[in-house]
């Protein structure tokens, strides 16, 4: 090869072709997805709390992607039904993750409602879970000596909290926790690709296999 | 349209392509062994004569004695003329590329240190938890930026201005662009990071860097391409090295890629994932590999003074390269909520990489064929022959990766990590160290101070990354299979990856020291330590007293 603008003009069209195939078509292909009518856009105070999962990098240890049962029993873990492209409607930028140190989240919400639990498993996640190896998060909270009006104290297990004093939750612990609650995809969706049946029956809307809220005691092996 | 249909009617439509791509380049001549192309590196009458700038004149004269071969006696001496040429090169580009080596050498002190101190908290959870800036997802986003734009980045575009100019027998053009761009980029670079550690980021990985900082860094890329293209087409020699093809396709394959990664309002939801992919997966794809593996097609026959084995085979993994390697980062998402073809479509391709590698690989073996004795002469090429048998492992095993039934076990585990550490660490670093070993001699006119501190680097790094390897890769492979079988509660996937994330700390300790000696070593080059030996990695005592002269010395 003697010439560069051969060179340049390869290398442009090998990667406009990747670029066709794993950006183009894929946008023209979801872009036309209506949000489901189960699921709610975030308020202002979850996507402050998305804001903050996002800058403490919650998202290199949990995915938001529980898998079909073809690939793993992430609905019997508790996990959820598999995700459509539709239930990340609201998402931007997304958090499917790549990584799974710690468990799902997509439907943390449903299995984990108490905010008490989620306040102080972010306090210090052996508390509630021994062997976690999840960081503890000590700078979204105040060690404070007593009780201001409107302090959202935690309640902690006993030994955790530190000897005559209270640990109050930040306003950002509180929208993060706004935020882990609302992780609910647990309303039904059509199949992934209806299409797929190419129109000979209609496309039944896929049970939910509803993940099992999870009791604040018995969360430590899910969790 | 149907998926399957289509994905059909592709496959069909890419195989007439390929069909009549094949005929049209036999009756071009193409597949005609081309051995001019593959000697254009050396210089008349200079092949048969090793070159390691690394090594002193005493181990240098070892590794000649032990590279003749019969025949070799019929040698002339190099044509002065192209010897000059090259020196000229070499001196046009000095000063960029000991900008980008030290700003490539201070972020990986820094991404390292990171990188360390992340592995151990992961089994200290409680260490180091007061501040934000330090809990893990941060403290591991700033090694991932440091090592991946800051060093392999930076450095990357050392190799690259430094070769360029030799390869083409031209001075740089245009070196002031140069430094502005690398300026641009390191101001990016070092923003990028403090926004991280304050908790600015955009959130997805390997684009973590917010948008607004990124756009100095293609600013600053466009700076460093403008004068690249220019002296390419200025060039002095007919025929271009494949290095040459590599490292400019590289160039504007990274560029592009960011800059359609960092638009800003138009990725969003599932979309976004595919492109983040896509992204993530070229970076390595269409930047580092290529960057590195030119770099080898450079520095390896250099060292040992023969010609590549096959200028066709080297011809065929770069475009095979280009054409499937940008096509595979789908393959992150298998069984994720993405459409079925997109996966589909980036698992065939990542088998189908097997084609380059295979390419690489067999060229590099019948160049090293009975000459691998001559890596205990030279501590270079030791590190570009590891990093040429990790680029064949990693991107092997990275096919079969792709593949459905060992993607459910290893993916979301630390197998990835580990595999992602043999290509980025134990082929493209490696890879670099060796590249930068050779360079700096004749960037710096001074010899590297300590040559016993190079090799002692190489064993450190190589010992590091294979502890860290084969121990996490086993670790998670156990985290994915316990993670499968629904009888085990989640926690067991965590607790049996404890002991190899302690020995992921291990190895990685020892690849922080290794990092420390090398950069300790650069140091004492630039600051002149060690006993004056100027001139000495040069060719013949005539050029070593002009430039003597040149710099007043």
């Amino acid at each position: 090869m003697e010439n560069e603008v051969k060179l340049a003009a390869g290398a442009m069209v090998t990667l406009g072709l990747a670029t066709a195939a794993l950006v183009v078509l894929p946008y023209i292909q979801v872009r036309d997805v209506k949000a489901p009518e189960g699921l709610k856009p975030y308020t202002s105070a979850e996507l402050r709390g998305r804001a903050s999962y996002i800058a403490n990098g919650c998202v290199y240890c949990h995915t938001q992607q529980p898998r079909d049962k073809s690939f793993g029993p992430d609905a019997e873990r508790g996990w959820g039904r598999a995700t459509v492209p539709g239930d990340y409607s609201y998402d931007k930028p997304h958090l499917l993750g790549s990584m799974r140190t710690g468990p799902d989240l997509m439907n943390i919400g449903v299995r984990q409602p108490s905010k008490d639990w989620h306040l102080g498993h972010l306090y210090q996640p052996r508390a509630y879970v021994p062997d976690s190896i999840m960081p503890s998060y000590p700078y979204l909270f105040d060690v404070k000596n007593e009780a201001e009006p409107g302090d959202e104290v935690l309640k902690l297990p006993p030994g955790y909290a530190p000897q005559n004093k209270i640990v109050v939750a930040t306003p950002e612990a509180l929208d993060l926790v706004k935020y882990l609650q609302s992780l609910n995809r647990s309303y039904p969706v059509l199949p992934p690709e209806p299409q797929a049946a190419s129109g000979a029956a209609a496309p039944a809307v896929e049970a939910a296999p509803a993940p099992v809220p999870v009791p604040a005691a018995a969360a430590a092996s899910a969790s | 349209m149907d998926s399957a249909v289509m994905s059909l009617l592709g496959a069909f439509l890419l195989s007439i392509i390929g069909l009549f791509v094949f005929i049209w380049s036999m009756r071009k001549g193409l597949l005609m062994e081309n051995p001019r192309a593959a000697s254009v590196i050396f210089a008349k009458g200079e092949i048969g004569k090793v070159d390691d700038p690394a090594l002193q004149p005493g181990e240098r004269a070892e590794l000649q004695a032990a590279a003749a071969e019969k025949g070799d006696a019929a040698i002339h001496l190099p044509d002065e003329l192209e010897l000059d040429q090259r020196l000229d090169a070499d001196r046009s580009s000095a000063f960029p590329v000991f900008m980008f080596i030290a700003f490539a050498c201070m972020w990986l002190v820094l991404g390292s240190v990171a990188g360390l101190t992340a592995s151990l908290k992961l089994h200290m959870p409680d260490w180091l938890v007061s501040e934000a800036w330090m809990t893990f997802g941060r403290i591991r986003t700033v090694h991932l930026t440091a090592v991946l734009y800051g060093w392999i980045t930076n450095a990357s575009l050392g190799v690259i201005i430094w070769l360029l100019p030799r390869l083409l027998r031209t001075p740089l053009m245009g070196a002031m662009w140069v430094m502005l761009g690398g300026a641009l980029i390191n101001v990016a670079i070092a923003s990028g990071i403090g926004a991280i550690g304050a908790g600015w980021t955009d959130g997805m990985e390997y684009l973590e860097m917010p948008w607004q900082i990124g756009l100095f860094i293609v600013a600053g890329m466009v700076c460093i391409i403008g004068p690249v293209l220019y002296t390419l087409v200025n060039r002095k020699v007919e025929s271009l090295y494949v290095t040459v093809w590599y490292h400019v396709a590289a160039l504007l394959w990274i560029t592009l890629l960011f800059l359609v990664a960092k638009l800003p309002g138009v990725h969003y939801g599932v979309q976004q994932a595919t492109m983040n992919w896509w992204y993530g997966h070229n970076v390595l794809g269409l930047w580092f590999t290529p960057v590195s593996v030119g770099a080898i097609y450079y520095f390896l026959p250099k060292i040992i003074a023969r010609p590549v084995r096959s200028y066709n085979l080297s011809i065929l993994g770069f475009w095979t390269l280009a054409f499937f390697y940008a096509q595979v980062g789908g393959h992150h998402l298998v069984g994720g909520p993405v459409p079925g073809w997109l996966v589909t479509l980036s698992i065939v391709q990542s088998m189908m990489m097997i084609i380059p590698v295979a390419a690489f690989s067999i060229n590099m073996a019948g160049t090293m064929w009975g000459r691998t004795h001559l890596a205990r002469y030279s501590p270079t090429l030791r590190f570009m022959m590891f990093g040429g048998l990790m680029y064949m492992l990693s991107s092997v095993q990275g096919s079969f990766e792709a593949l459905r039934s060992i993607n459910q076990v290893a993916h979301f585990t630390h197998f990835t990590v580990a595999h992602a550490h043999l290509g980025a660490y134990g082929f493209v670093t490696m890879v670099l160290f060796g590249a930068i070993y050779f360079m700096m001699p004749r960037v710096l006119h001074w010899e590297w101070p300590y040559p016993r501190l190079i090799t002692l680097q190489f064993w450190l790094a190589a010992v590091g990354i294979l502890i860290y390897f084969v121990g996490l890769s086993y670790g998670g492979w156990l985290q994915g299979q316990y993670m499968l079988d629904a009888t085990r509660p989640f926690m067991d996937s965590v607790n049996v990856t404890l002991p190899w994330l302690k020995s992921r700390s291990v190895g990685g300790a020892l690849m922080v020291a290794s990092q420390i000696i090398f950069v300790g070593h650069f140091l004492a080059m630039v600051l002149r330590f060690g006993p004056e030996r100027t001139g000495a990695a040069l060719f013949s005592l005539r050029r070593a007293q002009k430039l003597e002269l040149d710099h007043g010395e």
